[in-house]
């Protein structure tokens, strides 16, 4: 397949991600007081999507290096 | 409309580079899509673990996640049983028993399976019932989505239809099962980044897991139940006035566990179409086996969030002020509606966004998993049988193509009969339920004991159908008067305490009529195949080679893999005794 499902799961969290961090730094406090219990959710679970998108377009990288390798 | 969540412009955003993604993962399929094998079986070039997240993930539409949570409400962690009970146990025989024959039979689809191991006439029932559900269901699915999103962000019904149904028809119009497949793959981490921070918040709000026992408790003594009857998942199953559910365990491991199980992990295409997208008979067998490894944590994902909602909902009507509160509905609660309420009570705006998408994508991709199940079975095993057997490929893909394109107008065209009649919806998802049922004996038989025959076959499932039908006609639920829950024959014969009671035991009656009856037909009639004919689709008469492992190590084969997936649920279960 020409396509490794890799690469668009972690763009799209590494997007995601990185939206989420900056709306978590800009946004008011006060939200997070309403929703979630004052934990700035966004910010957090953000930066966490950022580090799974990374790992993955690394694993996915990784693995075409691989294969040229072999070929 | 008036809408219930606040949607910001932000959510919004997140949702639109969702699509953008979806949409983006067909584009780049287009070119890999070159004959019908390619678009409807992925030339066999899916990666195990990609096929295992996606046979996961097909199962995983959002009316399940919303169903489980609803589930969790109502009747708390006995809900697992859906899991720890009813899918582990057959996705590991799936892999380990029947795998080899559907993949080593080079059988595309499972009707196909059918044909060369019983006849034509047995191939024709399963698959033209099948083709008619998927697209039933994928219907149901869009119109679920489109009331949800009606009601949460006031999206208008045309609007989401539309939406979901273009995006839909696209990426498997472009990239066929392997965008399906990556879409599903992307789901299943959308649900689970989706989700995980509503259940890491939930759990924080209620004082972690011996916070929440200790407030189940409350809630279960104030409807008359035992303090635990919420929390532990065995202690209560005794009788059904036990538990909130109504089952008893014979009825719950026996109807649920084996029949229902059974019956839909080891012979639903839908699913079974994952595994065969695998290289190699290994990879395909491994394919179930790693998708009960996510599959039993599940219930952390989806059945928590139900179960903190019921406590917040408790305490509210106690008094308790500034928490969360279920939406009321005739003098109960409106269960279904638990998921996203609590999306839209833990999360702000942003998390939102990703939690709604994540919803929707759910949504979107329980409609594609039988849009693509549809355009197999429908190019395959009615329309290469039926209507024009010998053509060139390229034929068959454009037929494919096609077959997206009215399996999708099909899917609209139910949606709109779903919202104008909703008592047909009912009516159709019970005969689904009859036909379904005895399926399971009839491919134990056909795989397990060479004598079974084409006749024995069909009709074994033609009476398992109706004894199905029979059984529901002739007991109700109790406390309930419509006929689409029972009793339409005229005579009660039994009250059951519950609908799910009644739905085990009605599959029970299904699954013993069908597999007596294939028996003794079977022996009443002559075999039409012969042994050599046989090699490859039941287990006496296939040699071991065929599903050699070769030289792998231990630790890679399927048996240890299967074991180890049973020891780890067993262990589930006596922690949640």
């Amino acid at each position: 397949m020409n396509l490794d499902i890799r690469y668009p799961i972690g763009y799209l969290f590494l997007v995601i991600g990185t939206i989420l961090v900056v709306y978590g730094v800009v946004s008011d406090p006060a939200i997070y007081a309403v929703h979630s219990l004052g934990v700035n959710i966004n910010l957090w679970w953000g930066a966490f999507q950022i580090v799974f998108g990374g790992v993955m377009v690394g694993l996915a990288r990784r693995g075409a290096r691989k294969k040229d390798g072999e070929g | 409309m008036q809408s219930v969540i606040h949607f910001g412009r932000l959510d919004y955003l997140i949702v639109c580079i969702y699509f953008v993604f979806v949409l983006g993962i067909g584009w780049m399929l287009r070119r890999s899509m070159k004959g019908s094998g390619d678009f409807l079986m992925s030339g066999h070039r899916i990666p195990g673990w990609v096929a295992g997240l996606a046979f996961l993930s097909a199962n995983l539409g959002a009316q399940e996640v919303m169903g489980m949570g609803a589930q969790g409400a109502k009747y708390g962690i006995m809900t697992s049983h859906f899991y720890w009970v009813g899918a582990i146990p057959a996705m590991v025989f799936l892999g380990v028993f029947m795998m080899p024959f559907y993949y080593g039979s080079k059988a595309r689809s499972v009707p196909e399976y059918l044909k060369l191991r019983f006849d034509e006439k047995t191939r024709g029932f399963n698959a033209f019932s099948f083709a008619v559900m998927t697209i039933f269901s994928s219907g149901i699915s869009m119109y679920a989505m489109a009331k949800l999103m009606g009601l949460l962000l006031g999206w208008s019904f045309e609007g989401s239809i539309a939406i979901s149904a273009l995006i839909v028809l696209v990426y498997i119009f472009l990239g066929g099962l392997t965008s399906a497949i990556y879409n599903e793959v992307l789901q299943f981490f959308m649900i689970v980044f989706g989700f995980a921070p509503l259940v890491f918040l939930g759990l924080r709000d209620v004082g972690g897991w011996s916070g929440l026992k200790a407030k189940l408790a409350d809630v279960a003594t104030s409807q008359g139940y035992a303090p635990g009857a919420w929390s532990e998942a065995w202690r209560h199953i005794g009788s059904p006035s036990q538990n909130p559910m109504g089952v008893e365990w014979f009825g719950l491991v026996m109807g649920l566990g084996f029949v229902l199980s059974f019956g839909y992990w080891c012979t639903d295409f839908l699913v079974v179409q994952r595994a065969l997208a695998a290289p190699t008979m290994t990879a395909a067998r491994r394919t179930p086996l790693i998708a009960a490894v996510p599959k039993m944590f599940f219930p952390f994902l989806v059945i928590l969030p139900g179960m903190i909602a019921i406590v917040l909902t408790y305490q509210a009507s106690k008094g308790a002020t500034g928490g969360f509160a279920l939406p009321a509905k005739n003098g109960s609660y409106d269960y279904d509606l638990v998921v996203p309420y609590m999306l839209g009570h833990y999360f702000p705006t942003g998390m939102l966004g990703l939690g709604m998408t994540a919803l929707m994508a759910s949504f979107m991709s329980g409609m594609a998993g039988n849009v693509t199940a549809f355009n197999t079975v429908w190019t395959y095993d009615i329309y290469q049988t039926y209507f024009a057997r010998d053509k060139p490929d390229a034929h068959y893909l454009l037929v494919a193509r096609m077959a997206t394109v009215f399996g999708i107008a099909l899917s609209i065209a139910t949606a709109y009969m779903a919202a104008a009649y909703n008592n047909i919806m009912d009516v159709l998802q019970l005969v689904f339920a009859f036909v379904n049922a005895p399926l399971f004996a009839t491919f134990l038989l056909g795989m397990f004991w060479k004598r079974a025959t084409g006749h024995g076959a069909f009709w074994g499932l033609v009476l398992g159908t109706a004894a199905a039908a029979a059984h529901h006609g002739l007991t109700i639920p109790f406390g309930e008067t419509s006929l689409v829950k029972g009793g339409w024959l005229g005579a009660v014969l039994h009250t059951y305490p519950s609908s799910m009671a009644q739905n085990f035991w009605t599959a029970l009656f299904a699954w013993t009529v069908c597999f007596g009856s294939t028996i003794a037909i079977s022996l009443a009639t002559a075999s039409k195949k012969t042994d050599a004919q046989l090699r490859g689709l039941v287990w006496s008469l296939t040699p071991h080679e065929d599903r050699d492992e070769g030289s792998l190590p231990f630790w890679k084969r399927i048996a240890p893999f299967g074991a180890l997936v049973i020891v780890l649920t067993l262990l589930l279960n006596l922690v949640f005794w």
